[in-house]
């Protein structure tokens, strides 16, 4: 009896806490999608209250589109991240195989080189590869980008992926050996398909990274024409400050597309990082 | 005897990701260290040894911006140990209790802000922290706490601290998420076996889950270490390249990107940038070795 009771209440107890901190986690976000779609007036007057028939504005969105070019940015952002996860996944899930599948000379030392970039940040190289970019005329090109990122991904998805190709059957490829296919052969068409849950949760885990990054777009390409979403988004509202209604707009623009991934793809996120796959 | 054959296929398995990878981040790196060691002297480029890390140690013109900015990052790191990962383990004790429900709403609920970008980030907080907005101080008046509130990003003595909190509100969903599988991977029969002995409850959490996910809060610990040391985004976006108000939160990441790239009447010097950037990288290679040699070897691993 006092034992149930006693479990009750600490149920309660825990719902509470996760429920205050839930809310903390979505406030803020709540509050910008909800204002930027209000009047200036009544952003100021009712920050918390719903947008209503009378308050109801969409002059930030107007203001947006015609000064931004947000569509622009969100093509760079996404181009940029499509093709650096191709990368990072292609040459990752090739030099995972190397690593696991055949014995040689340098095997291990290899391994701990590739793996050396997972606890050393890119950033620290930031002045000698924008001179090469410079040098190569790649500055201002999504190509600068897109090495940049695909360099940063690799480490952690030779890491991953290696351990998850350790576990596919030996048998099967030796099957595959005995029937006359090459090694190419497979390992495009046996091995990759059976590690493809792990390269979902690699591509998850370099999605996010790549696409909110503000540093490399800032220095490497802050062209107005290779500008991703989250440079753009910065520097629109650095130059809007004032305008209450176009900033609340343009984050909100800047927020949607990565809920939409999330939402999309959270299942997929969470069960890597329960997996252990980052252990 | 067969002479083994060459087997090329190995080699070009390995050869894109280690000529990317080689290219874009070891070897800038390396010449980074390199460059450090050159100066700009009437347009040439001179070997100026350690003269560089001379001047940003002991230049007071330049020592005091780099013991500042050093000295944020640690107290910036500290804030995060002290609150990003308490708040995260208890998060993750209580989303791993076996009979809750709604968990994994609450769980994706939570993770939300770690996608968010420092942009929108940094502006949403500075937006509701605004003294002319007032959400903030209308919130704190709702509960009788006015005279709190204070315009937290704006004076010296609270930025920092405001900052660091900041990202500890947007990354909690990364040690919760790291620990929440830790606790989830400790077999039933551990604990089911605690509460014969008696040990239940909170108990049970620190005498036997504790101990057990202690090699998880390591990894976090030194995870959140090299992403605090090597943090530029959310300052930037929130305080700009100035790092104000008068330098208070100013970081190695915007004080090496000033420097680096130069910002309003300051010159522009990538050879001082590539010290800095070696020193970032010395601070990040020493924390990394105290975790591998200093805490990873010698924290007790339970065979489970």
């Amino acid at each position: 009896m006092n034992i149930a009771r006693h479990s009750r209440l600490n149920t309660l107890a825990m719902h509470g806490a996760l429920i205050v901190y839930t809310l903390i986690a979505l406030f803020p976000v709540f509050v910008i999608l909800i204002n930027s779609f209000k009047s200036r007036r009544a952003i100021f007057r009712e920050p918390l209250a719903l947008p209503d028939a009378e308050s109801f504005s969409m002059i930030g969105y107007q203001t947006v589109m015609k000064q931004g070019d947000f569509l622009l940015y969100f093509q760079n952002s996404l181009i940029v991240t499509v093709v650096s996860l191709f990368f990072v996944l292609l040459f990752g899930a090739m030099a995972a195989f190397a690593l696991s599948e055949y014995r040689f000379r340098g095997n291990t030392l290899m391994g701990l080189y590739l793996a050396l970039g997972i606890m050393i940040p890119i950033r620290i190289g930031t002045v000698a590869i924008l001179d090469m970019m410079v040098a190569t005329g790649l500055v201002n090109t999504l190509w600068a980008l897109i090495l940049v990122y695909t360099a940063q991904g690799l480490p952690l998805a030779v890491f991953i992926l290696t351990e998850f190709m350790r576990q596919v059957s030996d048998d099967l490829k030796n099957a595959g050996r005995i029937d006359g296919l090459s090694e190419f052969t497979i390992f495009f068409r046996l091995v990759l398909p059976l590690v493809r849950p792990a390269m979902a949760t690699v591509a998850v885990f370099n999605m996010i990274p790549i696409w909110n990054d503000l540093w490399f777009p800032l220095i490497l390409a802050p062209a107005e024409a290779t500008k991703t979403l989250t440079l753009g988004s910065q520097v629109f509202i650095g130059q809007f400050v004032t305008d209450w209604n176009a900033v609340l707009s343009a984050l909100s623009l800047a927020i949607l597309p990565v809920l939409v991934l999330y939402v999309i793809f959270s299942r997929q996120l969470i069960r890597g990082i329960t997996s252990g796959a980052v252990k | 005897m067969t002479k083994p054959r060459i087997r090329w296929h190995i080699g070009l398995f390995l050869a894109p990701a280690v000529a990317v990878y080689t290219a874009v981040m070891i070897f800038p790196l390396f010449n980074t260290l390199r460059l450090a060691l050159f100066s700009r002297v009437d347009q040439e480029r001179v070997f100026v040894g350690l003269d560089n890390f001379r001047t940003l140690f002991l230049d007071p013109l330049w020592s005091d911006q780099f013991w500042n900015a050093l000295g944020n990052n640690f107290w910036f790191f500290l804030v995060h140990m002290l609150v990003q990962n308490p708040i995260g383990i208890a998060l993750a004790a209580i989303l791993s209790h076996p009979r809750l429900r709604f968990a994994a709403l609450y769980r994706s609920a939570i993770f939300i802000p770690t996608i968010l970008s420092f942009v929108i980030v940094g502006f949403a907080w500075k937006l509701i922290l605004s003294p002319i907005w007032g959400i903030a101080p209308g919130m704190l008046d709702a509960v009788g706490l006015k005279s709190l509130f204070q315009p937290w990003l704006g004076k010296e003595e609270y930025a920092l601290t405001t900052l660091a909190l900041i990202s500890v509100w947007q990354f909690v969903g990364i040690p919760m998420m790291l620990i929440y599988a830790a606790l989830l991977s400790i077999p039933e029969e551990v604990i089911e076996a605690g509460e014969i002995d008696g040990v239940t409850g909170m108990a049970a959490f620190w005498k036997i889950k504790l101990p057990l996910i202690l090699p998880s809060i390591g990894i976090i610990s030194i995870l959140t270490f090299v992403g605090n040391f090597n943090a530029f985004d959310l300052i930037y976006a929130s305080q700009g390249a100035l790092a104000g108000p008068n330098f208070s939160t100013d970081i190695l990441g915007t004080f090496m990107y000033r420097t680096f790239f130069g910002f309003q009447l300051q010159l522009g010097d990538p050879h001082m940038g590539s010290a800095i950037a070696s020193a970032m990288f010395a601070v990040i290679l020493l924390g990394v070795c105290v975790y591998l040699f200093g805490i990873q070897t010698r924290i007790r691993r339970y065979q489970l």
